[in-house]
Order: C-alpha cells, then sequence, then structure tokens
C-alpha cells in the first residue's frame, strides 16, 4: 500500500497512436498523488492502454483510468488495451457502466443572505409553533373531556408509572435544589437587612419569596429540563419506529394512550412536588438564618407563623396546574412532531425544553401581573 | 479441490494457511444463561462468497458482529487477514478496518449527512483524495450499487428502505475493501433490485478477487452469489459446502430449509 510506483506516461507509437502506459498500484490509497498530473495531461480519446506495468487497481483506478480516456464524454468505445493484467479489463467495464453523472449537493448561498433566510424561517416557525401548540391544546382538551366522560378508559397503569418516573424520582433533585435557593436568598437578605437592623425580616423575605415564586417555579422549570426531555424523546422514539402509526392502525388514539397519562401525571405530582420544594427552600432559609444570624430554628418558626399569611402558599400553589399542562403538552407535542431521523429528534428535544421554560417563566410574570391587579 | 466437500457438524475442513481470510477457532458466546454460540470453527477464504444462514436467534448477526469485533466474544478466537481482532492496538486495528467494509442490516447511515457524504466518510477519514475526485468516487460507488444519482444529494431519511441498502452498499464498498460483511442486503428489496444486487456483489467479488461474507435469508441470493454455504444450528456450523452438497445433508432443519416451497423454486 506504498504506492511509491504509482505513475503513468503517454507515449506515441510509430502508427501516431498515443499509448497511456499505467505502472504500480491504482488504488483508493495511491490515486490522489495522480490524480491531478493525469487531470492536466491531454490524452486522445483513442489512445491505448499499456497494462504490462500495472498492479494492484481497484474501481478507483479504473475510473480514472477511464475519465482520462475520455470516456466520459460520452464516447462509450471499449478502451483498446495492451499488455496482460488480471482484472483490468472487467474493472474498467464496471465503471464505464457506471460513470457517474450526478446533480451536485445543494448549493448554499452565502453567509448573510443565509442569515436573513434563516431569520425569516424562524419568524415564521415560531408563529407555526404558537398556532401548532394553539391547536395541540384543543386537541388535549378534547380528549380530556371524552375522558371525563369516559372515566374507565383511563391508564391508571401508566399514569402511575409516569407519575413515579416524572413526579418521585425528581423529589432528590428539586428539594436539594430549592434548599440552597433558600439558603442563599437567606444569606442575600442577611447582609442587605443587617443594614437597617432587621435582619429577623429574613423570614419574610424566604418564606415569602420561597412560598409565592420559587417553589413553583424552581419545580417547573426542573421539570421542564428534566420531563420534558425525557417525554419528548419517548413519543419521538415510538414516532420513529412507527409505533404510533400502529397504536392508530389498531384503533388506539395516542392521544389516549400517551398524552392523557402523562398530563394526568403531571397535574397530580407538580402541586406536590412545588409543596416539596418549598418546604425545602424554607428549610434553607431556617439553616442559614440560624447559622449567620444566629436565629433560632423555634424562632424562625414562630416567627414564620406570625407574619406570614396562608395566603401566598394559594397564590404560589395556584399555579402548578398551569405549569404541569404546559410542561406536559410541549413535551408531547414535540414528541408528537418528530419526524423519521434523528437529527428531528435531537432538535424536538431540545425545542421542548426551550418551549417549556420559556412559558413558564413568561406565565409565571403574567401571574405577577394578575395577583397585583388582584391585590393578592 | 478435496476440501470443498459439505463437512458434518464440527471442525471446517482443513485449507491452505494463506488462503484463509476469515479463521474463527472455539468460538462461544452466551447471553445471560442463553448460549449462542458454543465452541464454532469457521473458515472463510479468499475470493469466496459465503452465505450464512440459520434460524432465528442462531447468532448469525452475532457471529458477524463476533468478526468484525463489535461482540467480545467470551471465548474463542477471531482472526481476520491473519490477526486476531481483539487483541489488535488502535493503529493496527485501523490497518484492518481499511481492509474491509460492513453493511448493516438498517444501513445505518448517517442521518446528518447526505448520501454523497456517506459514501465519502471513509474516504475522508483514511485517504488524501482531493475533494472533487472523492465526490466523483462516491458517485461512482453509488452507481455501483445501483443507486440513481438523484438520491446522491439527499438525506438517509429521504430515501425509500431499498435505496438506503443500496447507499450503504456503496458506503461499504467505498474504499474498494477486499472483505465485505453484509447482514441481510437483500432484505426488503424487490426481487428485481434483490436480483440486481445478487449480480453485484457476484461481479465485484470476480472483478476484485473480493472476499463476501454475507448473512442472508434470501434463497435466490444463496442460489445466485455463494460459492459455500454455512449452516448455523445450535451453536456450531452444522454443515459448510457449496449450495448443492449442503442441500444433500439429512438434517431436519436443512432439509426444512430447502425443501419447503420457497428453497425448492429458488435451488431448481
Amino acid at each position: 500500500m506504498t504506492g511509491i510506483s504509482t505513475r503513468f506516461q503517454v507515449d506515441t507509437t510509430e502508427g501516431g497512436k498515443q499509448v497511456l502506459s499505467v505502472a504500480g498500484d491504482w488504488t483508493v490509497w495511491t490515486v490522489a498523488q495522480i490524480e491531478e498530473k493525469l487531470r492536466n495531461t491531454k490524452i486522445a480519446y483513442d489512445a491505448i492502454l499499456d497494462v504490462s506495468q500495472l498492479e494492484k487497481i481497484d474501481t478507483s483506478g479504473a475510473y480514472l483510468i477511464d475519465r482520462a480516456l475520455g470516456a466520459l464524454e460520452g464516447i462509450d468505445d471499449k478502451i483498446p488495451i495492451r499488455g496482460e493484467h488480471p482484472t483490468i479489463e472487467r474493472l474498467l467495464g464496471k465503471v464505464r457502466k457506471a460513470s457517474p453523472a450526478a446533480p451536485p449537493d445543494p448549493i448554499r448561498p452565502p453567509g448573510f443572505i443565509a442569515l436573513l433566510d434563516r431569520a425569516g424561517r424562524g419568524a415564521v416557525n415560531a408563529w407555526e409553533e404558537f398556532l401548532g401548540l394553539l391547536g395541540f391544546i384543543g386537541e388535549t382538551a378534547a380528549t380530556v373531556g371524552r375522558l371525563i366522560a369516559n372515566p374507565s378508559r383511563i391508564r391508571w397503569k401508566s399514569v402511575v408509572s409516569i407519575m413515579e418516573e416524572a413526579g418521585l424520582d425528581a423529589l432528590p433533585i428539586v428539594c436539594f435544589l430549592s434548599f440552597f435557593i433558600g439558603l442563599v436568598i437567606a444569606f442575600i437578605g442577611a447582609n442587605l437587612l443587617a443594614m437597617f437592623n432587621a435582619s429577623v425580616f429574613t423570614v419574610e423575605l424566604v418564606g415569602i419569596g420561597m412560598l409565592r415564586e420559587f417553589g413553583a417555579v424552581l419545580t417547573a422549570i426542573l421539570l421542564a429540563g428534566r420531563t420534558d426531555s425525557a417525554f419528548t424523546a419517548q413519543i419521538g422514539a415510538m414516532k420513529m419506529r412507527q409505533e404510533i402509526d400502529a397504536m392508530r392502525t389498531i384503533g388506539l388514539d395516542p392521544m389516549e394512550a400517551l398524552v392523557a397519562p402523562r398530563l394526568l401525571a403531571l397535574l397530580i405530582m407538580t402541586p406536590l412536588l412545588t409543596f416539596a420544594a418549598t418546604i425545602a427552600g424554607i428549610g434553607g432559609g431556617l439553616v442559614a438564618a440560624w447559622t449567620a444570624m444566629d436565629i433560632s430554628p423555634q424562632m424562625f418558626i414562630s416567627r414564620f407563623q406570625e407574619v406570614v399569611p396562608p395566603q401566598h402558599f394559594w397564590v404560589g400553589m395556584a399555579k402548578t396546574p398551569v405549569f404541569a399542562l404546559v410542561v406536559a403538552m410541549v413535551g408531547c407535542r414535540q414528541g408528537m412532531l418528530v419526524e423519521g431521523d434523528v437529527v428531528s429528534l435531537g432538535r424536538r428535544t431540545t425545542s421542548a425544553v426551550v418551549q417549556a421554560i420559556f412559558l413558564v417563566i413568561a406565565i409565571d410574570a403574567m401571574f405577577a401581573v394578575l395577583y397585583y391587579m388582584l391585590n393578592v | 479441490m478435496s476440501f470443498d466437500t459439505a463437512t458434518a457438524a464440527g471442525k471446517a475442513a482443513p485449507a491452505d494457511e494463506g488462503d484463509i481470510v476469515i479463521r474463527v477457532r472455539g468460538l462461544t458466546n452466551r447471553f445471560g444463561s442463553k448460549t449462542v454460540h458454543e465452541d464454532l470453527d469457521l473458515d472463510v477464504r479468499k475470493g469466496e462468497v459465503l452465505g450464512v444462514i440459520g434460524g432465528s436467534g442462531t447468532g448469525k448477526s452475532v457471529l458477524l458482529r463476533s468478526i468484525v469485533g463489535l461482540h467480545t466474544p467470551n471465548e474463542g478466537s477471531v482472526e481476520v487477514f491473519g490477526q486476531h481482532v481483539g487483541k489488535l492496538s488502535r493503529d493496527e486495528r485501523i490497518k484492518v478496518e481499511r481492509r474491509w467494509g460492513v453493511m448493516f442490516q438498517d444501513g445505518a447511515l448517517f442521518s446528518t449527512m447526505t448520501v454523497r457524504e456517506n459514501v465519502m466518510a471513509p474516504m475522508v477519514e483514511h485517504t488524501k483524495i482531493p475533494r472533487a475526485l472523492m465526490s466523483e468516487l462516491a458517485d461512482l460507488k453509488l452507481r455501483l450499487a445501483g443507486l440513481e444519482l438523484e438520491a446522491a444529494p439527499k438525506r438517509p431519511a429521504d430515501l425509500s428502505g431499498g435505496m438506503r441498502k443500496r447507499a450503504a452498499l456503496a458506503r461499504a464498498i467505498s474504499l474498494d475493501p477486499e472483505l465485505l460483511f453484509l447482514d441481510e442486503p437483500t432484505a426488503g428489496l424487490d426481487p428485481i433490485g434483490a436480483a440486481k444486487f445478487d449480480e453485484l456483489v457476484r461481479s465485484l467479488s470476480n472483478a476484485m478477487g473480493l472476499t463476501v461474507f454475507l448473512v442472508t435469508h434470501d434463497l435466490d441470493t444463496l442460489a445466485a452469489t455463494c460459492d459455500r454455504i454455512a449452516v448455523l444450528s445450535d451453536g456450531k456450523v452444522l454443515a459448510i459446502g457449496p449450495l448443492d452438497e449442503v442441500r444433500k445433508n439429512d438434517h431436519p432443519w436443512i432439509q426444512e430449509y430447502f425443501s419447503g416451497p420457497r428453497g425448492r423454486a429458488a435451488v431448481r
């Protein structure tokens, strides 16, 4: 495979005919050495091929020889061969039959125009995504309506299994993160409030922050990242393997079998996870207050009961079903949109997480405005 | 050649040392409590097309995976081109890999690349051929594999199942390998396409001294392309030899396989 001897030579015979003599190995490993020189050598199309010094040859080498002898311009004469070689004739025949005339790969437009093009497509896509999501919400609502009318069709087995997978298994990470956020809020508050000699207000800061906002939003964002990607990947993989088509053909409604259980499971688990997250966050605040500000746990808790009205708890909890719906529906919808290839699975999983996090935060902001106007 | 006779279950027939491209000795594969191969011996000779058949679950694909090193057998040795596949260093392994091409059952084309880029991928990785020539050679391989060139700039996801198979074959012969592994190459092809494929394998094998290791269920392919046939059963090579001789073996599975309605039609 060294191919040092790979070379060719063009001579003219007594009869005035050209002879292309090839020597050495002409294989995919060696053709790179002589390709350019051969391309720049003018050879008459009726030249004779001398193969007496040719060693190994494969289809790549045969293709080059065929190309050099003008065969690709529509001339279909057999190449006259001089010398003995075991495979050259068969290879030339094979290659000739398969001479390519293929359409080129699509030309990519220059950067700036491509950028505009992508931006335009992106805008249209975003609008279509929005409409599509509305459509999916409608479809889901219809399915839920059917299930309410006929509750025996609810698949409790898969509901419970998804509750474990998406809810219970997420409990440690949700509590852990929330605990640290509570801790951080308490430390920030402690420093600031100490300037006014009011470090004891840390309790209100942590309590109200956790109950109203952080418990619910943190849980929803975690679910968006953790559960949405799983939903999209699961349903998307089923779509790729035609399992969803198979379900349809045997009269199983994928909305009922796949989407509804996920929706229901998240509707049950999100408030519970939020509750756990809130408690963990307050726990974090308590630890911070205790270690950094000498506010004892007893004092923290009794002050908490005095100054944090339970209304804040309900304000936070009221958002959780909405978040659950958003997370479940975005994940399932993106899964259903996966096409036959791996690329679309990756793209859909990404957009599921991005969309869900975006929607969670946007909806949380809307809730904030609403609560402000309602004065709660 | 005297060793061309179908041998009974057990050891493969002896052959000239230099002629053996794949040498499998004492191969044993277990998955949990299930034994797929037990002390299996197999020789594949240079330049032959060997068809491997066997019922579902007899480990045809596992055998192929063991030979190309995708699966580490529990026991036994696999030699390809005289080298122990499992014991090679990285560089040695790459050298061996350059000399074989593998076509997987479902094509296993890279979905982020176009069909042409798929065929170019081995060349990009292993050779220094200029890009333009590489693209021309890729087109040549696609045509050799019987694919219409309209498919070249498309993504694998946009191809039909049969076209994907041909594209996968084109990628497998991208580096003009000496040894070609084909896993169920004609499954899912229409009869005309399958016949063309058989002819292609045969003619490539003839033109380049290509050795082919072919796992198949297609009796027409067996009859049209294979020099020898190896029947896998009970974890061993039950019989190996030319089609006519294997057919005469009186093992019940072989009899049922070849004398069923499909078998009779194909090998008549």
